[in-house]
């Protein structure tokens, strides 16, 4: 479903900045595939979900999703394969449009917006029963300003738009790190019932080892932009919290020295 | 200072007031709905006139020169956009550069620095002269208020459409845009297509209004534009919540704007002072959110901060004192 042939990425070129963020990394996922994606900071994880996104262009290697060469297509048309939710709840909904039309516009992700109806109340029904499945009660304040939710109440709501029309690739971005543990815990379990359901081929990445270990069929490590580690099936089943940490010093060469991994 | 010279204002007040809302509703889109401040709408404000005056002189009709005027008002907003989306310089630039390009391009137009358009030689729908005494239908109060009406109930239809909403979006949140599928940069492109077309039709209406075209004419029109988004926001934004009343609203804050102007004419203020007012009332307006969040909560707490600042003193000097004491102890 997804094949990455060695993408590079270097910020701030020629500059005292300069910052390789990925280094001819390389990855394959099968079609139905549920792969947590973990490293320490700047181990290139959010900087890959960006270029696969096409939110900037990769220096070199090449992106094919679905047999489709997309390396050189531009964020808004690579957009039609992709449902993305971001670490920000801030990020995802349009913060001055309603709940459904936040959800209209999903729904028309991939298709012409010519003139026609932005929102038809037939959709509205369709979001109202959609809306009622997550248990948070936004399906009787469907015209509410997104503006005026909560942060988990937002990503929900984006995770929703993510995969309202069934995206080719789900990419998390540390969807839950911004959110309180409870509601970590209920958005996680959305995103889990939702994979399941469409199963959705999805890469999330993830600050806490327990998830990442728990949630999906495979697991794969980062560091300094290239995959050190790529863990599937029994294997996967198998690993623990300590596993990780041993064999994040064994394949790099480093401790995992990363307070936020080490306490969650 | 008699009332009824005041009264007998107020009917040009309310057209002119009319006419500038049809550029407000402009400017609204671009600084309310697509979140940029394009200054193109000063060049544009000439434009449009300019366009409809040569026209209508060289025996066009009325509404084929308001129609061409739209056009290249949009041609302006093209150029703008394109210089901001695919030229990568930033909006308040590009907007500026196309300005002055403007002040040229106008020049060629009109071929001179004014033009006259009189009103009884030529064919024209609005003028001074129709403000009163006239059949409603010739009646310039009217005619622009079916102008505004139409052109709002369009803007209303559009801003549902898919693409509508999705230049909403753009405004709203271009990364969100961009992640569900949208194209910011056309829809940028777009919008500031549509707010010059509209700025340089108002353009149009008010050089017929006037009788004339003037090179000068649209100069600081952004800030009257601005004026009356705001205005009208301050004062109806509690109760317009729905996206055609939030147009109307514009327009009626350019109306509200054009008849205080007028009684602050009639107080005897001195009319060369009348840009650096609106200046001021603009600036002003556009500090009340800043005002409220930063400096009302200061105010509100004032008599609480002084005793809590009088009592951390007192604290400082005893500990200071005592440090004294002890040092001289220790000696």
């Amino acid at each position: 479903m997804l094949q990455v042939n060695g993408i590079s990425k270097t910020f701030n070129k020629g500059t005292i900045n300069e910052k390789m963020a990925l280094n001819k990394l390389s990855l394959e996922l099968d079609e139905g595939d549920f792969v947590t994606v973990i490293g320490g900071n700047g181990a290139g994880k959010s900087t890959m979900l960006n270029a696969l996104a096409g939110v900037f262009q990769v220096d070199e290697g090449d992106i094919i999703i679905d047999g489709l060469n997309v390396t050189f297509m531009p964020e808004y048309k690579r957009a039609k394969f992709l449902g993305r939710v971001f670490q920000d709840p801030m990020m995802g909904t349009a913060a001055n449009m309603g709940i459904d039309e936040n959800l209209a516009l999903a729904y028309r992700r991939g298709k012409f917006r010519g003139l026609g109806s932005g929102i038809t109340h037939k959709e509205r029904q369709h979001y109202k029963e959609l809306l009622s499945v997550l248990g948070l009660g936004l399906e009787n304040r469907i015209t509410s300003k997104v503006g005026l939710l909560s942060g988990g109440q937002r990503q929900a709501i984006t995770l929703l738009m993510a995969t309202l029309k069934r995206p080719k690739l789900l990419f998390l971005d540390e969807h839950t790190a911004a959110l309180d543990p409870k509601t970590a815990a209920t958005v996680l379990d959305a995103t889990k019932k939702i994979v399941d359901k469409d199963n959705l081929t999805t890469l999330m990445i993830t600050h806490n080892m327990k998830d990442a270990i728990a949630i999906g069929n495979r697991l794969v490590m980062l560091n300094n932009g290239q995959v050190i580690l790529d863990i599937k099936g029994e294997d996967k089943k198998k690993l623990t919290v300590d596993d990780l940490l041993h064999k994040f010093a064994q394949a790099s060469g480093e401790e995992f020295t990363n307070d936020r991994v080490l306490l969650s | 200072m008699e009332i009824v010279d005041l009264l007998n204002a107020l009917p040009g007040a309310i057209a002119q007031g009319l006419i500038w809302g049809i550029m407000a509703i402009g400017v609204y889109i671009t600084y309310k709905v697509l979140d940029v401040a394009d200054l193109t709408v000063d060049g544009t404000m000439c434009t449009g006139g300019a366009v409809c005056a040569v026209m209508m002189i060289s025996g066009h009709n009325v509404w084929i020169s308001l129609l061409c005027a739209a056009l290249a008002g949009g041609l302006a907003g093209l150029v703008t956009g394109v210089f901001h989306v695919s030229m990568g310089i930033p909006a308040i630039l590009a907007g500026i550069l196309s300005q002055l390009a403007l002040y040229s391009i106008n020049l060629k137009i009109i071929g001179k620095a004014n033009i006259s358009l009189p009103s009884h030689q030529y064919d024209v729908l609005v003028a001074m002269k129709y403000n009163k005494g006239v059949p409603l239908n010739k009646n310039t109060i009217f005619i622009v208020s079916i102008f505004t009406i139409v052109i709002i109930a369009v803007l209303y239809w559009f801003f549902g459409t898919a693409r509508g909403c999705s230049l909403r979006a753009t405004g709203s949140n271009p990364n969100m845009s961009r992640a569900q599928g949208i194209n910011t940069k056309v829809n940028i492109i777009i919008g500031l297509i549509i707010s010059n077309a509209l700025v340089a039709l108002a353009s149009a209406l008010y050089t017929q209004y006037q009788g004339f075209a003037d090179i000068n004419m649209g100069r600081g029109s952004i800030v009257i534009g601005l004026a009356a988004v705001i205005i009208g926001n301050v004062i109806f934004g509690k109760i317009f919540k729905n996206f055609a009343l939030k147009l109307l609203s514009v327009s009626l804050g350019a109306i509200l704007y054009y008849v205080v102007l007028q009684v602050v004419i009639w107080m005897g203020f001195d009319t060369d002072l009348l840009k650096l007012l609106s200046a001021v009332v603009v600036a002003i307006f556009l500090a009340v959110p800043y005002i409220k969040r930063e400096y009302m909560p200061v105010l509100m707490t004032i008599g609480k901060r002084i005793t809590v600042n009088r009592t951390n003193k007192e604290i400082i000097t005893k500990r200071m004192k005592e440090e004294k004491i002890s040092n001289g102890g220790a000696k």
